[in-house]
């Protein structure tokens, strides 16, 4: 019986999981109240802040690109909430090793919590973003249909993926501190290749080298944004292929990011 | 590494020859270009520096331990082995039970948060559940003597404070295994006296094993059964603690 197990009588957690993932729950519990607790529009801001971007790159964009897309507002904040979903983790999860250095060097605790707690304080935010798009939504009169219940599916495939970035890249900055400023690039270059306010349609009409459209067909923020696309804007499944894409890349990254951070998790200390 | 095994379970604290040896980085190499240029020229050479050289020693459950030496001497690496905060170079150590560390009070604490929220986070480091903090909250608070302050960021108040609250959660419930490196020399004479008295609650208990690191002679002569003496990262001795603590002290009357 769960009941009787879990009185106030247990002193410790059952098992080193149960332990970690409390401890995790404490960490962003503690990220969301030292980010929003002196700021006064609060929450507040991480709904402006896409809708903002949304504004000012539909002014933009709209009279460039003539190859016009429908609802452009709509496409545009969902491509920005999920790519920023992607950067805000794994940017937050840079310095998630190095600056838990007082803690690890004085405690007991699994490294592995400090990428994972700033990546899923990044999807708590992501979680406050979708507001605006909801708001947008309304605006736009685009009503979701039952697709939607694939939008957990994809949220937690791009969830797994950016865990394992965020592994790989914390293990990767306590021996190399470059990697911080060396990852602010590759992000830019990361979102010019994702279509996020152009459309791929358009770059495979515009004639583009086949390589490109290999890249960015091969991009897993591609797969990802083009899924959330398929879910809130057009109301049709996603497509097996782009979901399949989606699985592979989030299974080997978490992969790849596991094994990196294990390998070397135990000379962090002499590191940082 | 700190495992929990069942076998030969009479030991709480097993280190079987134990070395430490951390990298002394002549430069700081935590750039990929510098990296990368002396990786070309075969410069990446690590001094090496052994902090702990074949540590071995096991402790009963219940024995109390001092652990003596000069600074830098190598018991805080020690501590932080048994800890299980360091992973040792060579050698295992097996601890059974959990661990109520005093190693550096007040490490798992976030400045910026409150104290209240401070003391399930540090609950949470510790591996309490949730249920447990919540029936222990009021006892750490009175404990600490800060029922005024709980919703103060930790920033304002002072390291004895700190260090108050750190120890409350730490010994609220009776662990298997507590370290104590000087924790207890922080703190005014009142509050010392009520964690001296904790500590002795335990010890008559008979079930905790203590790890008492202090440069205090008298602390240790005064609480432990046993002591250990570690010089420059080599055991010297291991036995009742009146024979270690006079050769100890014969060092210095020597020179």
């Amino acid at each position: 019986m769960r009941e009787t197990k879990h009185t106030a009588g247990q002193v410790y957690a059952d098992s080193k999981l149960a332990k970690d993932l409390y401890v995790l729950r404490q960490l962003v519990v503690k990220d969301f109240k030292l980010k929003y607790r002196r700021s006064v529009l609060g929450i507040a801001w991480s709904v402006l802040n896409p809708l903002f971007m949304m504004v000012v790159q539909s002014l933009v964009f709209t009279y460039i690109f003539r190859h016009s897309i429908e609802n452009y507002p709509l496409y545009l904040i969902i491509g920005n909430v999920t790519f920023s979903f992607m950067s805000e983790a794994t940017k937050s999860s840079l310095r998630s090793i190095t600056g838990s250095a007082s803690l690890l060097k004085k405690i007991r605790i699994d490294r592995i919590v400090f990428p994972i707690q700033k990546v899923l304080f990044a999807l708590v935010n992501y979680a406050f973003s979708l507001v605006a798009v909801a708001l947008v939504m309304i605006v736009f009169r685009v009503v979701p249909s039952w697709q939607i219940i694939f939008f957990p599916i994809i949220l937690l495939m791009l969830t797994v993926f950016c865990i394992g970035l965020a592994m790989a890249l914390s293990a990767a900055v306590v021996f190399f501190r470059d990697v911080i400023h060396l990852w602010g690039v590759v992000i830019t270059a990361w979102m010019y290749f994702t279509p996020i306010f152009w459309d791929f349609d358009t770059l495979v009409g515009g004639n583009a080298p086949a390589a490109i459209i290999a890249i960015v067909k091969a991009n897993p923020m591609n797969c990802f944004v083009t899924c959330m696309r398929d879910i809130m804007l057009w109301q049709q499944v996603p497509s097996m292929k782009t979901m399949a894409l989606c699985l592979i890349w989030a299974v080997v990254m978490l992969l790849f990011g596991l094994w990196v951070f294990r390998k070397n998790e135990h000379k962090f200390i002499l590191y940082i | 590494m700190a495992d929990n095994k069942t076998q030969d379970t009479e030991y709480a604290i097993e280190v079987n020859d134990v070395s430490m040896v951390f990298n002394m980085a002549s430069e700081n190499l935590s750039n990929l270009k510098e990296y990368f240029i002396k990786l070309m020229k075969h410069e990446l050479f690590f001094k090496e520096f052994r902090a702990l050289k074949h540590i071995s020693f096991k402790l009963p459950k219940g024995s109390v331990v001092g652990l003596v030496g000069t600074n830098g001497s190598g018991k805080s690496t020690l501590l932080k082995i048994i800890a299980g905060v360091l992973e040792p170079t060579e050698g295992t150590c097996v601890v059974r039970g959990n661990v109520a560390p005093l190693i550096e009070l007040g490490a798992g604490f976030d400045r910026e948060l409150t104290a209240r929220e401070n003391i399930y986070l540090n609950g949470a480091l510790l591996g309490y559940t949730h249920e447990f903090i919540n029936s222990k909250f009021n006892e750490i608070v009175k404990f600490a003597e800060l029922e005024d302050f709980l919703d103060m960021p930790l920033k304002n108040y002072s390291s004895g404070m700190v260090a108050r609250i750190a120890f409350a959660i730490a010994t609220c419930t009776e662990p298997d295994i507590l370290i104590v490196d000087e924790a207890l020399s922080v703190g005014d004479v009142f509050f010392r006296q009520k964690c001296e008295e904790r500590i002795q609650h335990f010890i008559d208990d008979g079930n905790v094993t203590v790890l008492f690191v202090s440069h205090s002679m008298e602390q240790v002569a005064l609480l432990c059964h046993d002591a250990i003496w570690i010089e420059k990262g080599e055991q010297r001795m291991m036995g009742p603690v009146d024979e270690v603590l006079e050769a100890y002290q014969s060092q210095f009357k020597k020179k």
